[in-house]
């Protein structure tokens, strides 16, 4: 256990037979990132660049009568301008992953005729400076005919609502029943059935520091745009695009070095880059957009609003619940893109960290006049998993049970990993209980009623809240096939490439685009404990670039998986590499056989006799540059590897919904004790754990960091940041002004413990771990409820709770209390 | 009647070195920066004065550059990331940094080391209090504080 805040540091030295894995060596990313010279998308420039600036619609839902960009071109300096009905001439709609009506929506990279939310772009307008651009997009003149805007799910379903997309017919993208176990014995069985009439997972995101953008050039001769960017799932967004644009795929050449965080915000970024393709073929000259932090929070992505109603859960005397049934209505803003995929990825975990069997899901994906989604760190889980705690912890109120006990009795245990769900997911291994005790400890649960006696002496009502999640990584691609059986997607992929150079040099390339994640030092340590060097010997190029080749369909980083699909790639092409020096050495050395031949200190040397030895810059120029008299044997040596990744998955089963969709289950048990303020509502949190598992750990500072942020993340979401729409569709928090993301004075300190369950399924133990931080969302809700029991027992349903909410809540508890019943059977 | 004044020749001292360039009076002094003198590591992350990625020292105090004109820097002495380490030898900060693991993607960290230079240099050792003080004005959206505020503790120890 520990309850420092920051691992110990090894420096790498050479030590004969010390390996990397497991130390947290100082990151090879800092030294540039910390001299600024980083190279983000918009420190790129290119001669004769244009500016993009984007025209954006100020209604949240108008039809547009007329786009007249006559005086913006005319203006000085003004290269060009692009519009709604060119970009329906010139490309196809992107293609829609939903049957219908979804799959009836037409998506183009410009509004073609109607505005469906605030901010989305009606023209585009190039310039010689970011300014003029801006400027020139004032002059572009359009007239709208406001229409009824639907701000809310629920009112998206209503008989009478204004329909966005009239070739859809409905507001509805997706709808189906998940129906798993049997929820109708499940009710005959229980003592007692706890009914929820209504909660609500809010809106907000990730909102990465970097704001997203791209500098895009057309080659006429070739036909291809190179776009350097900070797209984080170039591959996905690829297979968008070339359609859209009508090109293949290696047309579209995209090129990434660092970028400024992702956290999935960076996913649904090819409206944009579509629009910029055609502008740089227009206009025949390099554009770049980048773009401003208001249109960031207004038209580019948020995280999945979900809204649950009339959840069921049986439960025995003893606290055993059996499983619950709810209707979910998920909000993805006025445009589809990434989903419905939102409404099949919560499936992933199902039941939670809980024994629960029989699940019945009625879900509904609508479109609003509000911002599009994208995945958002946690994506769909954690609107899942949002609502799995507030049942453990409502019901636990209700029934007037210990939330630590109710967990350990519905946790899957141990003994029982790994563990099929319902609904066929295995979760591979994991120990939620003693994950839980230690939390519990950190925050030191046995003071705890002694803590809230003396806050109550100073007017503070103290509680403890816990929080439960998994985080699923590694996707099987194949459950698309749940929402769209004629997709052609299953499995996942992910690539590197490893070769010895003629110098000596090892280097890799990998198929990831990372945003932080630390992956050219994890991919280091591996390579230099595989080969025998290290971490410093082992060059792992920055970035991605297809044109490096080492890339496959689902290549990114995004959906915990680099720990298993990266690494796997990079720990295959290693071996490769290692087998093939062997063979060299053998042969060079006069060996025979290769496992006469190890690979330590930079040489491959003879087992027996390590003074009989080649360097590795020999091996390296003999295969590349000295080649002559090499036998036939060593002919399909190249010394330059590639290893596809793929991990082994079935395509789940259509009819029943049922299947294994992700390969790995990283946990989080977070416990957070907050002090609320009787008079004002601020909640203050004055002790917080967060207990990781994610197997074996490559680089543990890392990981550590990766359970910092998203903590921040889930404790800003929690109580401050929430994109709030009025009636209209006006987006009232537009910028970090009004959306308040944590800052150093509202971060309480974190104390953090792990166990490491290796994966049984992955080839080094580890899983995916990045988006673990929901847990601070139960958390907080968690703990505000058990604060307020003395204050008339108010229900906390909404993920979102500023201080005004709570205040609410203690005002008229009985308001809340409305939503929830008990029913004695 | 002249129309009003558009451009203005702005001279200053950038890391030591003089620069003299005309620009458009409107240009705010981050993109003078970035986009006319190539410097880079200086980065904009929310065009409101919230975030403090654009943090540079302007006469020793830290400035957050989106928030003042290129004009208004006329005459004064500039520092940015770059002037940290010119030679390429770490400062006793940056190395914290890296040792800390106090940057994941890096996009806040040119601005947070100027904040915690500027801090350091009025103050040799501040209580965590004040570190926090101090990069109040600095967003970071992905290490949650604790590795940054621990590596300004340690560089100041």
């Amino acid at each position: 256990m520990s309850e420092t805040t920051t691992a110990p540091v090894t420096t790498p030295v050479v030590v004969p037979g010390k390996t990397w894995v497991g130390d947290s060596i100082p990151r090879k990313e800092d030294k540039r990132l910390v001299q600024g010279q980083g190279v983000f998308f918009d420190d790129v420039r290119r001669h004769g660049m244009g500016y993009v600036h984007f025209v954006r619609s100020p209604y949240a839902h108008a039809a547009i009568t007329r786009i007249d960009v006559s005086k913006a071109a005319a203006l000085e300096g003004v290269y060009g301008t692009l519009i709604g009905e060119e970009v329906a001439a010139l490309t196809d709609p992107f293609f829609e992953l939903s049957v219908p009506p979804g799959a009836h929506i037409k998506d183009y990279a410009l509004a073609v005729g109607k505005v469906r939310f605030q901010g989305e772009p009606v023209a585009a307008v190039v310039a010689t400076t970011r300014e003029l651009a801006r400027d020139a997009a004032d002059l572009v003149e359009v007239d709208y005919e406001p229409l009824t805007a639907i701000v809310d799910g629920e009112q998206a379903l209503t008989e009478d609502a204004a329909i966005l997309h009239e070739e859809a017919g409905s507001n509805v993208v997706w709808e189906g029943q998940f129906d798993w176990g049997d929820f109708d014995s499940a009710l005959a069985e229980a003592d007692k059935v706890i009914k929820i009439e209504r909660l609500h997972f809010h809106r907000f995101s990730s909102t990465p520091l970097e704001c997203s953008g791209c500098v895009v050039e057309y080659d006429k001769g070739t036909a291809q745009w190179t776009i350097v960017c900070n797209h984080q799932m170039p591959g996905v967004g690829a297979i968008w695009m070339g359609p859209a644009l009508r090109c293949g795929i290696d047309k579209l050449r995209f090129v990434t070095q660092d970028i400024g965080g992702g956290f999935g915000n960076k996913i649904c970024l090819h409206p944009y880059y579509v629009a910029c393709c055609l502008l740089a073929r227009k206009l025949n000259r390099p554009v770049q957009w980048t773009e401003w932090r208001s249109d960031q929070h207004m038209a580019n992505a948020h995280g999945n609003e979900r809204t649950f109603l009339d959840v069921v859960v049986p439960v025995k005397a003893d606290g055993t619940m059996l499983g619950f049934s709810v209707k979910a209505i998920d909000d993805c803003g006025a445009f589809p893109r990434y989903e419905p995929l939102g409404a099949i990825i919560w499936a992933q975990v199902t039941p939670g960290c809980y024994r629960w069997e029989n699940i019945k899901v009625d879900f509904t994906q609508v479109v609003t006049n509000k911002s599009p989604v994208s995945p958002n760190r946690g994506y769909s889980r954690m609107q899942h998993l949002w609502l799995t705690e507030r049942i453990v912890d409502i019901v636990a109120s209700e029934l007037d049970l210990d939330p630590v006990e109710v967990r350990k009795k519905n946790y899957i245990r141990t003994e029982e990993m790994p563990y099929t769900t319902p609904n066929g997911c295995v979760y591979d291994s994991g120990d939620y209980a003693r994950c839980l005790d230690q939390a519990l400890s950190l925050v030191d649960y046995s003071g705890v009623e002694a803590r809230r006696a003396e806050a109550e002496s100073r007017g503070k009502l103290l509680g403890l809240g816990i929080g439960s999640t998994l985080d699923s990584g590694t996707n099987n691609f194949g459950q698309s096939q749940l929402i769209n059986p004629d997709l052609q997607f299953s499995g996942n992929n992910e690539v590197a490439t490893v070769k010895l150079d003629i110098f000596g040099e090892l280097v890799v390339t990998l198929g990831t685009v990372p945003q932080g994640q630390g992956h050219e030092t994890t991919t280091a340590q591996l390579v230099a404990d595989l080969l025998g060097v290290t971490p410093d010997d082992v060059y792992v190029r920055p970035g991605h670039d297809s044109f490096w080749n080492s890339h496959a369909g689902f290549s990114g980083t995004y959906a915990s998986q680099f720990a298993v699909t990266g690494l796997g790639a990079v720990k295959g092409a290693t071996e490769m590499l290692a087998s093939q020096i062997k063979r060299l050495a053998a042969v060079i050395l006069g060996a025979g056989d290769p496992e006469a031949i190890e690979l330590a200190e930079g040489h491959a040397r003879l087992r027996d006799n390590p003074e009989v030895a080649l360097p590795f810059m020999a091996c390296g120029a003999i295969i590349n540059a000295n080649n002559a008299g090499l036998p036939a044997e060593l002919d399909d040596v190249t010394l330059n590897c590639r290893y596809v990744f793929r991990p082994h998955f079935d395509v789940p089963d259509k009819e029943k919904k049922y299947g294994n969709l992700t390969l790995t289950y990283a946990t989080q048990i977070h416990a957070c004790v907050v002090e609320i303020d009787r008079e004002t509502g601020v909640v203050e949190i004055v002790d917080y754990a967060a207990v990781d598992d994610c197997g074996n750990r490559i680089h543990p500072q890392i990981v550590e960091g990766q359970v910092h942020g998203a903590t921040a993340q889930a404790l800003g979401a929690a109580l401050h940041e929430a994109f709030v729409y009025d009636e209209d569709g006006n987006l009232l928090t537009p910028n970090f002004y009004d959306y308040h993301v944590p800052h150093a004075l509202d971060m309480p300190p974190l104390k953090t413990g792990y166990i490491e369950s290796a994966s049984p399924f992955t080839s080094l133990g580890t899983k995916g771990m990045g988006e673990g931080g929901g847990a601070g969302i139960h958390a907080v809700c968690a703990a505000i409820q058990n604060a307020l029991r003395p204050v008339g027992k108010p229900v906390v349903s909404g993920s979102w709770n500023p201080y005004h909410r709570v205040w609410e809540l203690m005002r008229d508890p009985e308001e809340s209390r409305k939503l929830v019943s008990v029913t004695d059977l | 009647m002249p129309g009003p004044v558009t451009s203005q020749v702005v001279a200053l001292e950038i890391n030591g070195e003089q620069v003299e360039l005309e620009v458009p009076t409107r240009r705010l002094l981050v993109h003078f920066i970035r986009d006319d003198l190539g410097l880079t590591g200086t980065h904009v992350g929310c065009d409101t004065g919230n975030c403090g990625a654009c943090t540079i020292h302007v006469n020793g105090e830290p400035v957050k550059s989106c928030m003042m004109l290129a004009v208004q820097a006329h005459g004064s002495k500039i520092a940015t990331v770059e002037g940290l380490a010119p030679d390429g030898e770490l400062t006793t900060l940056q190395r914290a940094f890296n040792e800390h693991h106090a940057l994941q993607c890096g996009y806040c960290t040119p601005g947070m080391l100027m904040s915690a230079a500027a801090l350091l240099e009025r103050n040799p050792s501040p209580s965590e209090e004040e570190v926090r003080v101090a990069i109040q004005g600095n967003i970071c959206r992905c290490t949650g504080y604790v590795n940054i505020v621990e590596a300004i503790k340690e560089a100041a120890r």
